[in-house]
């Protein structure tokens, strides 16, 4: 990076403001950004941090109610004011293109694949429909989809999600752009797929040469593609740097913070717990005058704090800035605050138990072709020869992407669904064929479940208190009006919510505190078993540690089992006792947490490890990337369900017989063809350098980024 | 594709084979009451038995229903006790003339309706879509006589511009058809360019029409080539489902405006009480309908690639 | 969150039904629109409260030699005709406003019958899918594919007040005439409406019963009566009364229609359709006659469309 070259982007003081009823909101202020060429930037955030909003407003897109309202945004050395807009128009989609976070969104359903390429180039450089039409596949081709010609040819439904991800990103690379913003384009995405879309786009910024502009809430991914960072809190950047600075020599008590709520390879939850950021986000318009993330720090001073506050240079550490005056006061080394503690539980009798349990769908197939060939009906093998079990206060994670039938799992624990055979044991009551309305009132509210979306967790008609008496009264754990609603109280309180939120209605709530109700509701019966289905998943990174350990204390109270689905192995490895890894249906392994993470592994697991984005840099990966999409459940490979994307494939037996089950000691179990030899050969997927990020000796071993 | 259409179309005729039921047990399910309404009611009792006895109405119910079903499709509707005319010659000219009214309305509706839609949902919110949408809010809240009333007080009572009956009493003439004509589609165009409106401002506002505009291709190649062809397909199929309304809900203009139309016809003979007409009248008008409807769901399931390249 | 769980000791309570109305009428506020809709509507709702208390002439009482008077012509009694007279010498005004009891009072019902039953229904086949929704669904298509006119022809001439079923009600359980009549609209319109809005209300049930908060009612073994009546309908809520006040609309110029072709209330009463028709013949002179009624309805139907309308954008807004 030579200072002679022009940046290809610079963003200096911007301000942008949304105009709404009430008023200009300033969505982002007092924002800097330089991009060089070839360089890849990360801006990490929480929502409502201004990140998408910094990137539509470097296109020059604000909407109808958008506007930049201070500051310069150059691109090519060139004030983006000055521009009108037909030379906007001429520069999006050649010079600075855009990669979106719902890829099937993005694409426009009625037209072919063909027709929405081939205009980038048609338009941008005036060449013939043909020639456009094969450097499309060229570089469908760079962008590693098999078959380009066939998706050419196909309409964006008929690819799945992440063929249409790397579909919108060659859209974005066909003009080869100088800047290539990419906005969350993942996180729509499994994690065996998604690392496969980082990996692309992280190769294309070192073939193209391409500057890139990263945006997300994942501190990991941000680690493993960028050069440098920048982290962005309510509106404004309040931590610069180049990646290695920042991640290991970390200044700003809020990176601090979000580094401390999330689940390092580290971090377990009962001697190092997650610490969780205290407060909340504020609103845009209640931003305190002077250090917007004041009231939640612990160093904040009177009379320091809380006047503006500038980014300011680290000394003698060149690029690295942050927005704190006392940057340099704070001993990092000495802060250990208390986080969300607990003392191991010794697990009681088993609560759960499934044996070979099975769950099939049938599918009425009524096209022409079937009623010839005689197959009306097909089967969905959802769930096949499901065999686990959970004790009593013990924390068992179901790990899995999509299509792996963790979600089947739980429709038949609940009722929602009946198994097709085998059995499902609840305090040695069989449940498997008892759908809900069969179920006695005792059982029902000893198997309950937290439900993933906080957003419609909720009734949005009723009153957040009215919704949990109900709850009480229909387990019988409240007789009349007045002891429900005493009963309501109380548990407000055990999620750590004040009263007067029983008269609010869900739309006052915000996500975490919606989903604190949920678990609230959940666990207002005094359940046995209760099923956390992605719990977390849609909630702020630094809300996840808090409604995490709300989770945990409860559980750890009231010695519940806690089913944990999960597609996220990190915040797994922090909470599970016991891990159950699921493909296509079937277990693929399960053990406890220890020895599912560590040799030998499961190949799946292996991959699914490696594929986890970790944002420490003592940490090093063996790196495993899946090649081919995740085969539908409607039509599972024969043999192994995995063999074809298995990169320890043998050879024949892989596709013609199902592995068998093997103990590797001590109830550890892996579905695999693998010699005990080769298994137990394994290497460990991630090796943990050391345990004390701050620490500022030099980390053994760093992997190149690239 | 083909199989949709083929489930469509076997749904589409079980609704009529129904519709085709009740209306036979409404209609000639009581005998006495029909002898008595065909035969007047001041007919003797030995009369209508004999009658009944003669046109075949002692006959079990479900074959009188088949004959009668039979008689619907092959043509023998019956002769109408108004006229003392078989059924089929009576009405054949008035759809013919309700055809022809219902087509340039058609026509000139969609037409505007489409256009105006798609201008007032591009920009949203826009001094022409303010404009746009306050008329359609208006017309619509017009029923058809009183904008008849309107505009005969001011071009026949007042300007003496155009005539005030329409019934082509000197044979064919477009002059008579020009306030029919704009009554019905002051009164209709509002509804499907608000329809047409919401459909394009959604597509507007969609993700892919921002990639659309972010991968830098001009307005209008976006307005065109991406956000029409999303945009119009709801619209389209709703405006084909009109067909059915332009057949018999425009009873009140043909006898507002004294138009010799198949609504008007079947509303006379409703008031006279000549139950073949009626009848037969109905048929045709389920039968249009369920025509229509099945050509807006194949349209459709057509347009939409969604569906139909599953 | 720093949070003190402190003892409950005030609980706000809940306000006064009345007060909570006028408290969301103000929201109307924010939509200029929806103001002047809610404006026109609640002009003609005090009408039809209020005729009894203003200084109006028997709306019945014909008068020989004041047949089609113009508006703001003097009357025997030395008053004004404000709006003229029709074709038997009524005052047309005050015909208007006793009319707005009967527009109003038979549209209002009948929509809410055909709304009671097409929710019940549509929420049936939405929430209970499988053989509910097909029949629902299918006799739903069978009724929409009759053209609405056809309809109520055929209702009306077979069920209708001259029929042989009208008579018997009309004479067996001494019913007048009017009350025959409005049963009779309630019933066809009933048909004609109830399918379309099972439609809408199925097609919001399935997509709102994939939320997470109906699997959660299910989860804790709610009937499914319970789930359709207390967790879904509430949240079909919004879509529901845009279309309401909208179908009131319709229902109204349907009415009207009918007693333009005179099939609607039977005579004397003053039917705003009716109006219409029965001085239709009369030609140019007819014209302010004419005009009155057609003016009323339009204004009442372009309120509620405009109402409909303010509703949506501040519902969208939320």
């Amino acid at each position: 990076m030579t200072t002679s070259q022009t940046p290809v982007l610079e963003c200096k003081d911007v301000s942008i403001s949304y105009y709404t009823r009430a008023g200009a909101v300033p969505a982002v202020y007092d924002f800097n950004l330089t991009v060089m060429p070839g360089e890849a930037v990360g801006i990490v955030g929480e929502s409502g941090c201004g990140k998408s909003t910094v990137a539509l407003a470097i296109m020059q897109y604000m909407g109808r109610n958008g506007a930049i309202t201070g500051g310069e945004i150059r691109f090519m050395g060139r004030d983006m004011r000055t521009m009108s807009q037909e030379e906007l128009r001429k520069i999006r989609g050649s010079q600075i293109s855009m990669v979106y976070q719902e890829p099937m969104a993005s694409l426009n359903p009625s037209l072919l694949i063909r027709t929405q390429l081939t205009e980038v180039l048609v338009i941008h450089e005036g060449i013939s429909e043909d020639a456009a039409f094969k450097r499309a596949v060229e570089v469908l081709d760079a962008v590693r989809l098999p078959d380009p010609n066939r998706i050419m040819n196909s309409y964006p439904h008929q690819l799945s999600g992440g063929q249409q991800q790397r579909v919108v990103i060659a859209m974005a690379l066909l003009s080869n752009p100088k800047l290539l913003l990419l906005d969350e384009p993942t996180t729509a995405l499994d994690v065996t797929v998604e690392a496969g879309v980082v990996e692309l786009i992280k190769d294309i910024s070192q073939r193209f040469g391409t500057s890139m502009i990263y945006i997300s809430h994942n501190l990991g991914l941000i680690l493993e593609t960028c050069d440098r960072i920048c982290v962005m809190y309510s509106g404004q950047a309040v931590e610069v740097g180049n990646v290695k600075q920042v991640f290991d020599h970390m200044r700003h008590p809020y990176t601090r913070g979000l580094f401390s709520s999330i689940p390092l390879p580290g971090a377990d939850r009962f001697s190092h717990p997650l610490v969780p950021i205290r407060g909340q986000l504020p609103l845009p318009r209640d931003r305190p005058k002077g250090c917007t993330f004041g009231p939640r720090c612990d160093f904040f001073q009177a009379g320091r704090c809380d006047d503006p506050v500038p980014m300011l240079d680290i000394k003698g550490d060149p690029g690295h800035e942050a927005r704190c005056v006392r940057y340099d006061e704070i001993d990092w080394k000495k802060y250990r605050p208390k986080g969300l503690e607990a003392e191991p539980i010794v697990p009681g009798p088993p609560v759960l138990q499934i044996r070979n349990m099975k769950k099939y769908y049938e599918i009425r197939d009524n096209s022409i072709a079937a009623m010839i060939s005689g197959t009306k009906s097909r089967f969905v093998k959802a769930n096949e020869k499901l065999d686990f079990e959970a004790r009593e206060g013990e924390t068992v994670a179901i790990v899995g992407e999509s299509g792996c039938g963790k979600s089947t799992l739980a429709k038949v624990l609940m009722g929602l669904e009946e198994s097709t055979g085998g059995e499902v044991l609840v305090n040695g009551l069989e449940v498997g064929h008892m759908p809900v309305r069969k179920r006695p009132a005792g059982l029902i509210s000893s198997l309950q479940i937290v439900f993933q979306n906080p957003f419609e967790t909720l009734n949005p008609s009723h009153s957040v208190g009215a919704q949990i008496s109900r709850v009480l009264r229909k387990f019988g754990v409240a007789k009349d009006r007045d002891e429900a609603e005493r009963k309501t109280y109380e548990l407000l309180d055990m999620v750590k919510l004040p009263r007067e939120f029983a008269q609010r209605k869900p739309r006052q709530l915000s996500g975490g505190q919606k989903q604190r109700i949920g678990i609230a509701r959940a666990f207002g019966g005094e359940a046995a078993v209760v099923i956390a289905d992605e719990p977390v998943s849609a909630l702020d990174v630094s809300v996840q540690a808090a409604v995490t350990g709300l989770l945990t204390d409860i559980q750890r109270k009231k010695r519940t089992t806690l089913v944990f689905i999960s597609h996220d192995l990190s915040v797994v490895r922090y909470l599970a006792d016991r891990i159950v890894v699921m493909y296509l249906g079937h277990i693929m392994e399960q053990g406890t947490t220890d020895e599912v993470f560590s040799p030998p592994y499961h190949p799946y697991t292996e991959a699914l490890l490696s594929a986890v984005p970790i944002a420490d840099t003592s940490v090093t990966k063996k790196h495993i990337v899946l090649k081919g999409e995740l085969p539908s459940p409607m039509n599972p490979p024969p043999g192994c369900p995995f063999q074809t994307r298995c990169p320890r494939k043998i050879g024949a037996i892989c596709e013609t017989e199902m592995p068998p089950n093997k103990d590797m000691g001590n109830g550890h179990m892996i579905m695999c063809h693998l010699p005990d030899d080769v298994l137990r050969s394994m290497e460990p997927v991630i090796k943990v350098g050391r345990h004390d990020p701050d620490d500022t000796t030099p980390a053994a071993e760093m992997t190149a980024k690239h | 594709m083909l199989l949709l259409a083929g489930r469509r179309l076997a749904s589409m005729i079980l609704i009529m084979i129904v519709i085709s039921i009740l209306l036979f047990l409404i209609f000639e399910g009581d005998k006495l009451a029909l002898a008595a309404r065909v035969l007047g009611p001041y007919s003797p009792m030995e009369g209508r038995l004999q009658w009944l006895e003669d046109n075949g109405y002692n006959r079990p119910l479900i074959v009188r229903y088949f004959s009668w079903l039979y008689g619907f499709i092959t043509g023998d509707w019956k002769v109408s006790a108004q006229f003392n005319r078989p059924v089929l010659e009576f009405l054949a000219p008035r759809l013919a003339n309700t055809a022809i009214l219902g087509l340039c309305v058609f026509l000139i509706t969609a037409m505007i309706s489409l256009v105006l839609g798609v201008l007032s949902g591009i920009k949203e919110g826009g001094p022409l879509d303010r404009v746009i949408t306050v008329a359609s809010v208006f017309t619509t809240s017009i029923p058809e006589f009183a904008s008849a009333t309107f505009l005969v007080a001011i071009f026949v009572f007042w300007l003496d511009w155009l005539p005030g009956s329409s019934s082509f009493s000197n044979g064919f003439s477009w002059v008579e058809l020009i306030l029919p004509i704009t009554v019905l589609v002051l009164y209709n165009f509002g509804y499907y360019t608000r329809m047409t409106r919401a459909s394009m401002a959604e597509v507007m506002t969609s993700q892919y029409v921002r990639t659309a505009v972010l991968k830098g291709l001009p307005f209008k190649r976006v307005v065109v080539k991406h956000a029409l062809r999303n945009a119009l397909i709801a619209p389209f199929t709703v405006m084909i489902l009109q067909l059915n309304y332009l057949l018999s809900g425009i009873i009140v203009t043909e006898v507002f405006f004294a138009y010799d139309g198949f609504g008007k016809a079947i509303y006379d003979a409703a008031l006279f009480g000549d139950i073949y007409i009626v009848q037969a009248g109905a048929m045709v008008a389920v039968f249009v309908a369920v025509l229509s409807q099945f050509i807006s769901d194949v349209g459709y399931t057509y347009l939409n690639p969604r569906i139909r390249f599953a | 969150m720093t949070v003190t769980s402190a003892p409950a000791t005030e609980m706000p309570r809940r306000r006064h039904p009345l007060i909570r109305f006028f408290k969301s009428l103000a929201l109307l506020r924010e939509s200029y629109v929806g103001m002047l809709g809610a404006f026109l509507v609640l002009f003609w709702i005090a009408m039809a409260l209020g005729a009894d208390l203003m200084p109006l002439r028997d709306p019945l009482a014909q008068s020989a030699p004041d047949l089609l008077k113009p508006a703001l012509s003097a009357s025997p009694d030395g008053g004004t005709y404000w709006l003229g007279t029709d074709d038997k010498g009524r005052d047309i005004l005050s015909r208007l406003i006793y009319g707005s009891r009967l527009v109003l009072f038979w549209s209002i019902l009948a929509t809410v019958v055909a709304y009671a039953v097409g929710m019940l229904l549509g929420v049936m086949a939405g929430y209970r899918g499988g053989w509910w929704d097909e029949i629902i669904s299918f006799f739903g298509n069978v009724l929409l594919s009759f053209p609405q006119m056809v309809l109520y022809l055929v209702i009306l001439s077979n069920f209708g007040p001259n029929s042989d079923v009208g008579r018997y009600l009309g004479s067996a359980l001494g019913i007048s005439g009017t009350v025959v009549s409005g049963i009779i609209i309630i019933f066809a319109i009933t048909f004609s409406v109830a399918p379309q809005v099972a439609r809408i209300v199925r097609g919001l049930v399935l997509d709102l019963k994939t939320r997470d908060y109906i699997a959660a009612a299910e989860v804790r073994g709610e009937k499914p009566l319970y789930i359709m009546l207390v967790e879904l309908l509430p949240n079909a809520r919004g879509p529901l009364i845009v279309d309401a006040c909208l179908r009131i609309g319709y229902v109204i110029i349907a009415i009207a229609v009918l007693g333009f072709l005179s099939l609607g209330l039977p005579p004397p009463d003053p039917d705003w359709g009716k109006m219409i028709a029965e001085v239709r013949g009369f030609g140019s002179i007819a014209g302010n006659a004419m005009l009155w009624p057609a003016i009323a309805i339009s204004s009442l139907v372009f309120g509620l469309n405009l109402l409909a309308d303010g509703l949506r954008e501040i519902s969208l807004r939320d």
